[in-house]
Parts: structure tokens; C-alpha cells; sequence
């Protein structure tokens, strides 16, 4: 048992446990949605004095900050007792891609040459997963979700303006694959 | 300890998210890159489970554990917010390779770099709470 949750999933078993955590949460009388906590910490480092989206009751999200914190559990367990050290099996076509691009597969989960934190992150690094970070924080709130909320629980709800968001994220990240990376690496 | 169902429910999301390997930057970069399926069945299966799920839930009335009937908020309609806001958080999944959720599981993977993409992700969410009322929505 633990062998085969130890090996990458398949898609169809990823998809069904994905769909199996939003039904689950919806069970709880809770919707799946993850950047809200993004706001939620803010109000909690005191953003609501002087910034109204800000000015709400975090106590009642609390439930959704507990379901980050077992995220993080979850990472960590996943890079401990059920760790796959087998390389991660990336198309031959993205790895000559990226090759271009200069950045080497190395067949973990993220590249270290822009993750790798032994020889410290490089100045330009940092600069663009802050960069990233800020265009994700803004984009996913001013949309009111991100992968999860619209995605998955949205398109689940058969919800218009949840497609146009997916929409919405697929020009962006389009976008930045293939008329801005070439540009930033 | 009521709260410990979610931190459980947490803990098997963020398990999925890097068996899935969906929190890995090579994989986002697959996806919009059309060179493998992996991602889009991975979400297509999540969707039509989903859809599936929700259907009954309204069709059957089922209640929560709470004795509340289940009830799914409806997004605001428009269409502005959707685009614009979804395609800037397009351009940082691209560029990180993280949404929201992959961001946290990676740092407890390990992956302490993504410490500064959260840090942005909060500065983000902040300048859009400054700037809300003067956005097109």
C-alpha cells in the first residue's frame, strides 16, 4: 500500500482525489478555494486598519487556514516517508524546450537553478518569485480565486465567470511561456 | 478538536498536489506548452467528478455534518474581473510554476525558495485591497 501511494499518481487517480477533497470540504459545509487565505493573512498581520477588503472577521476563515496548515503537512510528508526518488517523467519535448531556454532538467519537481536554495538564490531569482508572487496574489483576487475556487469548484458549479477565469489564466500563462520567458532566461 | 478534519483534509491535498505533481514548475511549464496531457487529466478528471458531485448534492438536497443544507455561492457575473485579474495570476503561475496551494506544499516539501513567492502572493493580495474600488469589475 504504502509502495503504491509512494509512486506518482496517475492522472485519473490525481483528478479523482483532487474532485474527492472539494466533495469532502462541501461535506464540511465549506468551499475549496485557496488564495483566499492569501487575504485572510493579510487581515490577520493588521491590513484591515487601514484597508476595508481587508476589515472582515478572520476568525470565520479560520477552518481554511487549518487546511493550509495541514497543506504544509502534507508537503513534508510527502518528501519524507512516502518520497519517490525515481526522476519526474517530463515530456522529451518540454525538456528540449527548456533546454533552449538554458534551464537543465534535473528531474526533480523544480528546477534548482531557479528553486535551488544550498547556494543561495541568486539576486535575479529572488526578484522574479517576488515578481511572480505579487502577479499571483493580485491576479487571483482581483479574478476572487484561483486553480481551486474556479477551476475546480467553480467549473464544478457550472459557473460562467469561473470559465472565463480559466480563460483568463491560460492568456496569461501562455503568455509568459512563450513570448516572456524567452525574453526573462 | 474540530479543526483537526481540516488540517487532516490538508494534509491528504497537499500529499495529492506532489504525487500529482502538479505543485512542480516542469509540469506547469508541460502544460502550457501542450506537450503532455498529464495536467489537463488530471483537472478534466477533478471537473467532471465535480460536476457529477454537485449535481446530485443539489439534486438529492444533502446536508452538511452541521445539519445545514449544502449550498454552493454563485460567482458575481461579470466577465472584466475574470480576464484581467485571471490573466495576471496566469502570467505568475507561468513564471513560478505555483498557484496558491502548491506554493505552501512546496515550502513543506522543501522548497524554501517559495518562502519569497508567498511573501509576494501577500503583497499582491495587499495592493489589490488598496486598489479594489479604482479596478474595472
Amino acid at each position: 500500500m504504502l509502495e503504491l501511494i509512494k509512486q506518482p499518481w496517475p492522472w485519473y487517480t490525481s483528478g479523482m482525489a483532487i474532485a474527492a477533497i472539494m466533495i469532502t470540504l462541501l461535506l464540511f459545509g465549506k468551499t475549496f478555494g485557496f488564495s483566499s487565505n492569501l487575504r485572510t493573512i493579510c487581515t490577520i498581520m493588521g491590513a484591515g486598519k487601514t484597508v476595508e477588503f481587508f476589515d472582515f472577521d478572520w476568525r470565520t476563515k479560520r477552518w481554511n487556514l487549518l487546511f493550509l496548515s495541514g497543506s504544509l503537512l502534507g508537503g513534508f510528508l510527502a518528501s519524507s516517508l512516502l518520497k519517490n526518488d525515481e526522476p519526474l517523467q517530463l515530456s522529451t519535448a518540454t525538456i528540449q524546450d527548456l533546454k533552449g531556454l538554458g534551464i537543465i532538467f534535473d528531474g526533480k519537481l523544480n528546477p534548482a537553478q531557479i528553486f535551488g536554495w544550498e547556494s543561495g538564490t541568486s539576486f535575479k531569482n529572488a526578484i522574479l518569485l517576488l515578481a511572480g508572487g505579487i502577479l499571483i496574489g493580485f491576479g487571483t483576487r482581483y479574478a476572487g480565486g484561483c486553480t481551486s475556487g474556479h477551476a475546480i469548484s467553480g467549473l464544478s458549479n457550472l459557473q460562467i465567470p469561473s470559465l472565463v477565469a480559466v480563460i483568463g489564466f491560460f492568456i496569461g500563462g501562455l503568455l509568459m511561456t512563450h513570448l516572456l520567458l524567452p525574453l526573462i532566461f | 478538536m474540530k479543526g483537526l478534519r481540516y488540517i487532516l483534509t490538508g494534509l491528504v491535498f497537499g500529499v495529492i498536489m506532489v504525487k500529482s505533481e502538479a505543485v512542480s514548475w516542469y509540469r506547469i511549464q508541460e502544460m502550457f506548452r501542450f506537450q503532455s496531457f498529464h495536467m489537463y487529466g488530471i483537472i478534466g478528471t477533478a471537473v467532471f467528478l465535480g460536476i457529477v458531485a454537485v449535481f446530485f448534492i443539489k439534486k438529492l438536497g444533502l446536508k452538511d455534518t452541521e445539519g445545514q443544507p449544502i449550498t454552493i455561492p454563485n460567482k458575481e457575473q461579470g466577465w472584466r474581473r475574470y480576464l484581467i485579474g485571471g490573466s495576471i495570476f496566469g502570467l505568475g503561475w507561468a513564471l513560478t510554476g505555483a498557484c496558491p496551494g502548491p506554493m505552501f506544499v512546496n515550502i513543506g516539501y522543501g522548497y524554501w525558495s517559495m518562502i519569497i513567492v508567498v511573501t509576494g502572493a501577500l503583497l499582491g493580495t495587499y495592493l489589490y485591497g488598496v486598489f479594489q474600488k479604482k479596478l474595472p469589475h
